[in-house]
């Protein structure tokens, strides 16, 4: 009972500042959504850190460790340090210095600007959406998963908060967090909730350290003594192709809308030399213990039949039920930090790019964009909350993040890159480039079971063949019309349309 | 010379990454109980944080500073 009410009274703090946030705002859609491009250095990295850490991070993280043993934290992790700074540093900044110029709010209004093309920032706007909102179901049953098991009597294992009220719950804080206080709000919190999940790894493996009754280097040797149990601490049964594939998937972090949003958010660009040195160091901090208690679950646990909540049952198991409600409360933190902002640039990208862009702003106000972009939050949190409820047991955490939300947005980098850096990009060729992401998702095999993951490795493999984009067909004799060099576009300001950085 | 010099410590960054070496070894324990497959990706880390600050003080993008003193004003909202 004591860590549900820890981290009730944690929910309860979060949805209050959402309150004082609100407060301190203004009605219009600038502040609402970028705070009025005010963030700090410090609060930038935090808010940044946290956008990108999800359930993921933490629940997925350790629950494939458990499965496929530490292999999980270099195909994941240590590829994400070298690819996430990176492309802030080349794609980030860029684009910081874009909507800073031309007042964009979101990648899709750049995307428009750039090619001169509706249809462009519509198809995005699409397609980021449909892709956007797994990864939003993902945080919310994170959120369901952790309360349902801190919540679980020890003796009978029922749970005295039900995996769908815990849902709800996770679902109606960051709602109300979101609703009120906007990014202002959304930031605020981050500052909390990194800092609690940046602490929860070390903690964690210090306590369940004390604990447990052998050494970490007893259950190690005891692991990679048994031929069953080797791969655990190897590699043996991944693929160097697979492992090396993987390097790829951070390339999604830069296209996720709420990544992007942020980068506009910022108030100086000297905010992102800190942000790109301290971000492996961050991912470090949370993936590394996350991992290893995942492989060490399997040899001090056992099998257990739900391996996403591994980390969980070895804080249930090994740590005081007052710090493990603490620890519950840093988790929830990673799932709620990045659900607020994958709400958020939902709502914005409907509001600018949908609403404003087809004349709603001009028809009922900026006041009234904002109740709009509000009752659309609402709307988008209850789908996920209801499929969040459908998918349970069904398929783990690290599948749908991989197969929906992280490999379609990695399949879009390339528009980015063409956009940024490709002079002679057009349009034609980005939407030939997006139009290959559906049928790249739904033709991807279903996941394999829990059974057939230990046996095997993953089946995912993404190649440099699916996230190139494929060049626009051409017929011999009428090639398409080449658009007018971008230093001559305007745009519907009277600036000059933006032209590929350098 | 500067551009290449610096191209090459990204690629060589990148390319550290697929450690073939520890695939199939567990040991030695760093530490005692990291498993080196781990212990090298952990090292890894720092060594992308290193990358990022070699790359932030010698190859910062040039423009970006003028554009933010020539936009201390936030714009209006783009529609």
């Amino acid at each position: 009972m004591i860590p549900v009410v820890v981290i009730l009274v944690y929910l309860a703090v979060i949805a209050v500042v959402g309150g004082v946030a609100w407060r301190r705002g203004r009605e219009n859609t600038e502040d609402f959504f970028l705070a009025s491009r005010s963030v700090g250095p410090i609060f930038f990295f935090l808010s940044i850190f946290a956008t990108n850490m999800t359930a993921f991070a933490i629940l997925g993280s350790s629950g494939q460790a458990y499965r496929q043993g530490i292999g999980i934290y270099g195909l994941m992790a240590s590829s994400s340090c070298f690819v996430i700074p990176l492309t802030l540093f080349f794609i980030g900044t860029r684009l910081w210095a874009i909507g800073k110029k031309f007042g964009h709010q979101t990648q899709v209004a750049f995307f428009r600007d750039r090619w001169e093309c509706n249809h462009i920032g519509t198809v995005i706007f699409a397609l980021s959406a449909a892709m956007l909102v797994p990864y939003m179901i993902i945080s919310i049953m994170g959120g369901g998963t952790v309360l349902a098991d801190i919540s679980a009597s020890p003796e009978t294992h029922q749970p005295i908060i039900p995996y769908a009220w815990g849902c709800a719950i996770v679902a109606v804080v960051v709602t109300l967090n979101v609703f009120l206080g906007g990014m202002r709000g959304t930031v605020w919190v981050n500052i909390l909730q990194t800092t609690l999940f940046l602490c929860f790894g070390a903690v964690a493996v210090a306590v369940i350290s004390h604990a447990l009754p052998l050494g970490f280097g007893d259950y190690m040797q005891k692991l990679a003594a048994d031929p069953k149990t080797r791969f655990l601490v190897t590699r043996d049964r991944m693929p160097p192709q697979t492992f090396w594939s993987y390097t790829l998937i951070p390339l999604s972090s830069i296209m996720f809308p709420h990544m992007a949003i942020m980068c506009f958010s910022a108030r100086r660009v000297s905010a992102f030399k800190q942000t790109v040195v301290a971000y492996p160091i961050a991912i470090m901090a949370i993936w590394l213990p996350c991992v290893f208690l995942g492989v060490l679950g399997f040899a001090a646990l056992g099998k257990i039949p739900d391996p996403d909540g591994v980390l969980l049952r070895m804080l249930q198991s090994y740590a005081p039920v007052w710090l493990a409600g603490l620890l519950g409360a840093g988790i929830i933190s990673a799932v709620m930090g990045s659900d607020a902002h994958q709400v958020l640039a939902l709502s914005t990208m409907f509001t600018r790019d949908v609403f404003a862009h087809y004349g709603g702003h001009e028809k009922f106000g900026e006041r009234r964009s904002v109740h709009f972009a509000r009752g659309f939050i609402v709307v988008v949190t209850i789908i996920a909350y209801l499929v969040a409820l459908a998918l349970k047991e069904k398929q783990g955490i690290f599948e749908i993040a991989i197969r929906y939300a992280f490999s379609g947005f990695a399949a879009m980098a390339p528009v980015m890159v063409a956009a940024l850096f490709w002079r002679r990009s057009t349009k034609w060729g980005a939407l030939a480039a997006t139009r290959e992401n559906p049928p790249l998702l739904l033709r991807r095999r279903p996941p394999p079971s829990l059974r057939q993951t230990l046996s095997r490795p993953p089946q995912f493999q993404p190649t440099i063949r699916h996230i190139s984009p494929r060049p626009t067909r051409r017929r011999p004799n009428r090639p398409p019309p080449l658009p007018p060099p971008p230093s001559r576009r305007k745009t519907s300001s009277g600036k000059s349309a933006t032209e590929p950085m350098r | 010379m500067k551009k290449l010099l610096l191209f090459l410590l990204v690629a060589l960054v990148y390319a550290a990454h697929q450690d073939v070496w520890n695939w199939r070894r567990p040991g030695p324990m760093v530490f005692g109980f990291l498993p080196i497959g781990l212990a090298y990706h952990a090292a890894y880390s720092i060594a992308a944080a290193v990358m990022m600050a070699i790359l932030v003080r010698f190859a910062w993008p040039k423009g970006l500073a003028e554009r933010e003193a020539s936009s201390s004003q936030p714009p209006p909202p783009h529609s």
